[in-house]
């Protein structure tokens, strides 16, 4: 019961992180059509804003100095910032390029993204310490959980019903939602399109901080390829949550978390190290089966 | 004469011009290059072999692959296991099958073997692959990296981890790099005159009225995937004759990325597209390596920062795919009938052509 209790939490927060990566792509593939190769880069970019730039071994601390009630809001905003400025700068420029084009531009936006970094932090993985008073388990029905996947959960909670409520309830969410549906005719009946796109890269940065400040703080370290990691099984789980579904990408996020976890626990310990490919060997079968995705969107469908 | 000449007379041209240009930077460089020089032109050639393998999916399909590194990798690894002497082997890779530990092939065969391994892998991964929609597909393409590096990189008895495997025979002079960059541009040259190849790129142009004409678009994609494998693998496989040493590293974010970007330089849909692409970025990337490595100046060496060199290269692939998005070649052909590069085409379909760009 008790292993049971801490495989579920491992699970939620781990889909957790997987949910929130994939919520981040999905916003800006439904405005655009556009798959954002660069989401890793923008996490990794959000850790590194908390340092100062320096290529010692040491890490030397600068934002994450800041107490936290400053310090969320900063990095959520330089997430926002980073990602609304490559839209103006690169994306904007390929509103009407072929998905391999744009492809290629966000896989060349996040390489010079990762070398930026490299330039000014160097290669070696940094340690960086928040918040360790998160790292302390807390009792849970006699398992013990560390405090911080159960704020991880919460937050992604949080996220998911401010944003369904953002979606459902706004005018800008609705606006979203047809755009993301049919953006040449939600721009017809009256949507503004670089207020949509921007919007929807705005909070896919800020999604990409919140990834970024949960990395750093559960692993005490600030690696360049951090980012890539959660990047690749987020796309990953829009591909088998169906491309273009919102709720599709954040519901495939958890179940690829929670196969992460089982795999983790089940397997023998000498096949543990390759357990991402077992996940992707089950994502194969799932795809095997329905290659539209679990959650294919109407919308996806190709007219003719 | 009949009417129309067969499509081998119109389009030969293509892979002779860039065979017999390769030949003649391959003579040049024995001749008159330093040893370091002939090495970087022995991994242009390497790299040719690479962005050509990845032309014959990306430029006939139209879908975008970021999995393709991931074939040179199993033909580098394939390579290494059939080629370091035994000896060696049983003290590093304890875990190869027995009959794989006591083999030790020539270059000139494993070769070709660790091709066929390469695009053996494809014809079943591509299977599931290429049942995907585009987008979908290339997504895909790009977890088939992910696995491929997490599996090498972590089953240290067979692939030695994370390090690198010594003691493959380092064969390569610029002629096998030659030898290996003009095999590719045939194969290539052959696939894309051939009927799969004309099918594969009906679709890319128009799926709808391709499919409606009888054309199975998943086994087009399939077939193009398979070849592009195993030219890779060739190309992997070279690359571990190179450098004598393999690492699942060298076969990640990196590579995809700069071949990419080679291949969108030069113009993704045609061969010499493929071909001057690589020649370009790597002219690019031997110039900012001597300005990383700095410049004296009157007594002072003033260089760059290490890594200007990517970001550079990352800044021009996104300048060239915003104002040139057909690449350096237009996505044309070289041919002889009209320098520069325009293919000869009936009136009607010129002006069309003018019309879409």
């Amino acid at each position: 019961m008790r292993e049971l209790l801490q495989i579920i939490f491992d699970a939620l927060s781990l889909g957790s992180l997987y949910a929130l990566g994939a919520l981040g792509i999905a916003l800006i593939f439904g405005v655009m059509r556009l798959v954002n190769f660069a989401h890793g880069d923008f996490i990794a970019f959000c850790v590194f804003a908390m340092l100062w730039p320096s290529i010692d071994a040491a890490a030397v601390v600068f934002a994450g100095q800041l107490p936290f009630y400053l310090l969320i809001p900063l990095l959520l905003l330089t997430g926002a910032a980073l990602s609304i400025l490559s839209e103006i700068v690169v994306f904007r420029r390929f509103r009407n390029a072929n998905p391999a084009t744009m492809m290629i531009a966000s896989f060349a936006l996040g390489f010079v993204i990762r070398h930026l970094l490299l330039m000014l932090f160097s290669s070696r993985p940094k340690s960086i310490t928040l918040w360790p008073s998160l790292g302390l388990p807390v009792e849970f029905l006699g398992a013990h959980i560390p405090m911080l996947q159960v704020v991880t959960i919460i937050i992604t909670l949080a996220v998911l019903v401010i944003l369904v409520l953002f979606l459902k309830r706004t005018r800008y969410g609705l606006e979203m939602r047809a755009a993301a549906d049919n953006f040449t005719m939600a721009r017809m009946l009256g949507v503004r399109a670089n207020g949509v796109i921007l919007l929807a890269f705005a909070i896919s940065g800020m999604l990409a901080a919140a990834i970024g400040l949960i990395l750093a703080t559960n692993s005490g370290t600030a690696d360049i390829g951090m980012g890539a990691n959660v990047m690749l099984i987020a796309f990953i789980a829009t591909v088998i949550g169906g491309l273009g579904s919102i709720p599709g990408a954040v519901a495939a996020g958890f179940l690829i978390g929670a196969a992460s976890v089982v795999f983790q626990a089940t397997l023998p310990h000498d096949a543990r190290v390759f357990r991402d490919a077992f996940v992707y060997g089950a994502v194969i079968v799932v795809l095997l089966v329905r290659p539209q995705g679990l959650f294919a969107p109407k919308s996806a469908k190709q007219r003719v | 004469m009949s009417q129309r000449p067969s499509v081998i007379r119109q389009t030969i041209v293509t892979p002779i011009v860039l065979i017999v240009a390769l030949l003649i930077m391959a003579a040049l460089s024995y001749q008159f290059g330093s040893r370091a020089f002939n090495r970087t032109v022995v991994e242009m050639f390497i790299n040719i072999m690479v962005v050509v393998g990845l032309y014959v999916f990306v430029g006939n399909s139209g879908l975008l692959s970021f999995g393709h590194i991931s074939f040179m990798c199993l033909g580098a690894y394939m390579t290494a296991w059939l080629t370091i002497p035994p000896v060696m082997k049983s003290i590093t890779l304890k875990g190869l099958p027995a009959w794989l530990l006591h083999t030790q092939l020539p270059m000139w065969v494993a070769t070709p073997i660790s091709g066929i391994f390469a695009a053996l892998f494809a014809l079943i991964v591509g299977r599931v692959i290429m049942r995907l929609s585009g987008i979908a597909a290339s997504i895909a393409t790009f977890g088939l990296l992910g696995v491929i590096n997490n599996v090498y990189s972590n089953w240290d008895s067979v692939t030695g981890g994370q390090g690198s495997i010594v003691g493959i025979p380092p064969t390569m002079n610029v002629w096998t790099g030659w030898i290996g960059g003009a095999v590719a541009i045939a194969i290539a040259y052959l696939y894309s005159i051939s009927r799969s190849g004309l099918a594969l790129r009906a679709t890319r142009d128009e799926a709808v009225a391709a499919s409606a004409s009888g054309i199975d678009i998943v086994r087009e994609r399939l077939i193009a995937f398979v070849v592009s494998a195993f030219i890779i693998g060739l190309a992997g496989a070279l690359y571990a004759h190179f450098l004598s040493i393999v690492n699942p590293g060298a076969f990640y974010l990196r590579t995809t990325f700069i071949t990419l970007s080679m291949l969108v330089v030069g113009g993704m849909y045609s061969l010499s597209g493929a071909v001057s692409g690589v020649v370009a970025i790597s002219v690019l990337i031997e110039l900012f390596r001597d300005l990383e490595k700095g410049i004296s100046l009157g007594g002072h060496t003033v260089g760059l920062p290490n890594g200007v060199q990517e970001i550079a290269i990352g800044i021009i692939t996104i300048v060239i795919l915003m104002y040139l998005p057909t690449g350096l070649t237009r996505n044309r052909e070289f041919s002889w009938r009209r320098w520069p590069l325009q293919r000869r085409l009936p009136r009607p379909v010129q002006t069309a052509l003018k019309e879409l760009h």
